[in-house]
């Protein structure tokens, strides 16, 4: 199903789709009075879209000094080309060690891996220990926003939800109460764990370190009490020097949720004593977009979700409307590089107002990547014919100034005299909700001309804009 | 007059043929400056709608024939920030190179911005006594950069406010979120008309709010949109283009700036 379609339905809630968008623009608003209170903002923004650009303009020679400096902390690094080979290897590493029961925090590569119910038919239990990630987990739903994967359920629906599963009080729903109840449960899982799944925020090429941000501490948790860690990262977390994490750590949280930094920011140098990290490097198209000079920042991204909260259209349509693993702006550029057949109406679900691009921390310049993206789709052939067929058409008449005028002149004169019933016809979309514009009766060029021949008319005023009722 | 230098007209398409007001408006407030314009007639539109859409195509042969039509000029000047974005940053595709083009692009403004940047008017003698609520259309604000938008850190501006300001007796009104899109974005209005229209909509909300009297904007099209929605709604708010409340504005105004000025034409 197309965007449009989906996104029609969550609007038809008129409600719900107000109450999301006020939700997200809520975290907008902190987003911008915590950049505000930085003089330097515009300066970090730059600084860590050069500092992207640089790394990824040599990204096999930090992959491989990372890789080295990883190896001799005592890492086991992997390298997967796609999401197969990588859960392969996850799934390897786990019956290796015999684990059955894991638990994760939140990675947004493992979604896109669709790790979770690959493990899961290999008989591995897979608990998602962020709250937000868990209570999509239990309804069976993927996360519909990367950062605030529940954005979209009530606090009442978590209650009931709760109710259910966990036995907590029917109709309660204070969060206080219901993260408590949620707290007892995943504390069980967490100590039943035999392994902990991360993802990886930042790896820094110059000490073979990694960075894990998580606001409740579940990483830390999840990978403290079992004796195995293993991290899967997309080749594009790289960063070339510790120092480096300064700029990204300081704009991260900020711009995804207003914070000044994520609660916990955890650094990875090897495994602990007595333990094992293994560390799974996955490309899986990303070497595609590296090769692409249209689409090749958008590898700049470190998944905030920033442009999802600010996107208008977003706010209004929620994430499953884009039916695709990472939704939103950012999202509308990366799914189609994966699968434009599928994913061709994304780039069009967009208005085309650009706060992506003003709000992104690593300057993507994203709507300008979804314009391009528009001609990809128009050039493989997947546009609808109709629009195809529109845009030829109105080419062919607008080339022809005379033909344009005539047909103008043609469309003034009959347009008022059309029935309300063929004008509103359930063809035109624009008429739905909204008046066509009446019609003048001489275009701009006809009055002009007019007004500079000296017509004036009884009054002695120059030609005046005459409409149809 | 000879030395002063040829200012094209660029009206878009679709004020052309549905509001020509706007275009009037933009040559009488031109006109009042002191700035003669000419309106090449071979214009048509500026390929906008089949770019935006993904059809490079069908949008070649109309930035060839812009460029035939305007290249002559010293500037070009039209009311509209979204046509003037498109020929400033989305023709390099089908012109870049070519003798001419790069003058073009630099001397192609959007008619506020034209004001205020080329002819250094910042001041209008006009009154305008009305509650205003000033639409900020996307492609001005972040691609044109008519105005600071409020995802960027810095020092705030904004061209067409400033202009708008200086007329006597206006009211700006205070909106909850001053620079959120309308939702109109060209066949993005039709292929996604639930949430277009949501968008639109919550803007006109936003403007009942503040109580806006007459929603302004630079951009016509956005005003088409949110016109055709408040006239389904029957909701007491007015759309008028910035362009339009300029010249209402300084009719009866005595001089603007120095040099030849029509006399001020008064409407009884």
């Amino acid at each position: 199903m197309s965007h449009a379609t989906l996104a029609a339905q969550f609007v038809a809630d008129d409600q719900r789709a107000h109450w999301h968008d006020q939700a997200l623009w809520f975290v907008r608003a902190k987003r911008d009075k915590m950049a505000q209170a930085l003089p330097e903002w515009e300066l970090l923004r730059e600084t860590a879209a050069q500092i992207k650009a640089h790394t990824v303009s040599r990204l096999a020679d930090y992959l491989e000094q990372f890789a080295e400096r990883a190896e001799s902390l005592g890492v086991k690094v992997h390298w997967a080309r796609h999401t197969a080979e990588h859960n392969q290897i996850v799934l390897d590493i786990l019956r290796s060690h015999e684990v059955t029961r894991v638990v994760k925090s939140k990675s947004m590569l493992t979604e896109e891996c669709h790790l979770n119910p690959f493990l899961q038919r290999h008989g591995i239990e897979v608990v998602d220990t962020d709250l937000g990630e868990w209570i999509v987990q239990l309804r069976g739903e993927p996360p519909s926003h990367i950062v605030l994967p529940a954005i979209h359920i009530k606090k009442e629906e978590v209650g009931q939800l709760f109710h259910e599963r966990l036995g907590t009080e029917k109709g309660a729903s204070e969060p206080k109460y219901l993260a408590e109840a949620a707290r007892r449960k995943l504390r069980e899982c967490f100590m039943r764990a035999e392994a902990g799944i991360t993802g990886v925020n930042f790896a820094v090429a110059e000490t073979g370190g990694f960075v894990v941000c998580t606001n409740e501490g579940n990483a830390d948790l999840g990978v403290s009490l079992p004796k195995l860690h293993i991290a899967c990262m997309g080749i594009e977390k790289l960063i070339p020097r510790a120092q480096d994490l300064g700029v990204f750590l300081r704009l991260l949280a900020r711009s995804a949720t207003g914070q000044p930094i994520t609660t916990y920011s955890s650094h990875f140098h090897g495994p602990r004593p007595g333990g094992e990290l293994h560390l799974v490097l996955v490309d899986n198209g990303r070497s595609d977009l590296l090769g692409s000079d249209e689409f090749r920042r958008s590898l700049n991204c470190i998944r905030c979700g920033a442009c999802m909260n600010t996107c208008p259209v977003y706010r209004r349509s929620g994430g499953y409307s884009y039916a695709a693993t990472i939704p939103g702006p950012i999202g509308s550029i990366l799914s189609p590089a994966r699968d434009a057949r599928m994913y061709y109406s994304l780039p069009h679900a967009c208005s085309l107002c650009g706060s992506c691009t003003d709000v992104c921390p690593v300057k993507i310049d994203i709507h300008h990547q979804l314009l391009t993206w528009r001609r990809e789709i128009a050039a493989r052939g997947l546009l609808s014919w109709h629009k195809r067929l529109a845009m030829r058409g109105a080419s062919f008449v607008l080339r022809r100034t005379w033909l344009y005028v005539l047909l103008g002149k043609m469309m003034r004169g009959v347009g008022p005299w059309l029935p309300r019933w063929l004008l509103y016809s359930p063809l035109n979309a624009w008429g739905k909700q909204r008046e066509l514009p009446t019609f003048p009766r001489r275009s701009f060029r006809e009055l002009y001309r007019n007004q500079e021949d000296g017509q004036r008319d009884r009054l002695g005023r120059p030609p005046s804009v005459e409409r149809s009722p | 007059m000879s030395n002063k230098p040829r200012v094209g007209l660029f009206i878009p398409c679709y004020i052309d043929q549905f509001f020509p007001q706007v275009g009037l408006a933009t040559v009488e407030i031109l006109k009042r400056l002191g700035v003669a314009v000419d309106f090449p007639e071979a214009q048509t539109c500026c390929g906008q709608p089949m770019a935006n859409t993904g059809c490079n195509a069908a949008a070649r042969p109309l930035a060839l024939k812009f460029f035939e039509v305007f290249k002559k000029y010293d500037h070009v000047v039209c009311p509209s920030g979204s046509c003037v974005a498109m020929v400033r940053h989305h023709y390099d595709e089908y012109l870049e190179g070519e003798p001419g083009f790069e003058e073009l692009k630099r001397n192609t403004f959007e008619l506020c911005e034209f004001i205020h940047d080329v002819l250094a008017v910042r001041q209008l003698e006009g009154t305008f006594p009305h509650r205003v609520g000033l639409h900020q259309s996307c492609h001005g604000l972040r691609e044109l950069r008519l105005g600071s938008s409020s995802e960027i850190v810095g020092e705030s501006y904004n061209k067409v406010r400033a202009l708008l300001a200086s007329l006597e007796g206006i009211e700006l009104t205070r909106l909850q979120r001053p620079d959120e899109c309308c939702g109109f974005g060209g066949t993005f209005a039709v292929s996604e008309e639930a949430v277009s229209s949501m968008m639109g909509l919550d803007r006109i909300h936003d403007h009942e709010q503040a109580g806006s009297e007459i929603l302004t904007a630079a951009d016509m099209s956005c005003l088409m949109h949110l016109d055709g929605l408040i006239r389904r709604q029957h909701k007491p708010i007015r759309v008028m283009h910035v362009t339009e409340i300029l010249a209402a504005a300084t009719r009866d105004a005595v001089r603007i700036v120095p040099g030849e000025l029509e006399p001020s034409t008064t409407v009884p």
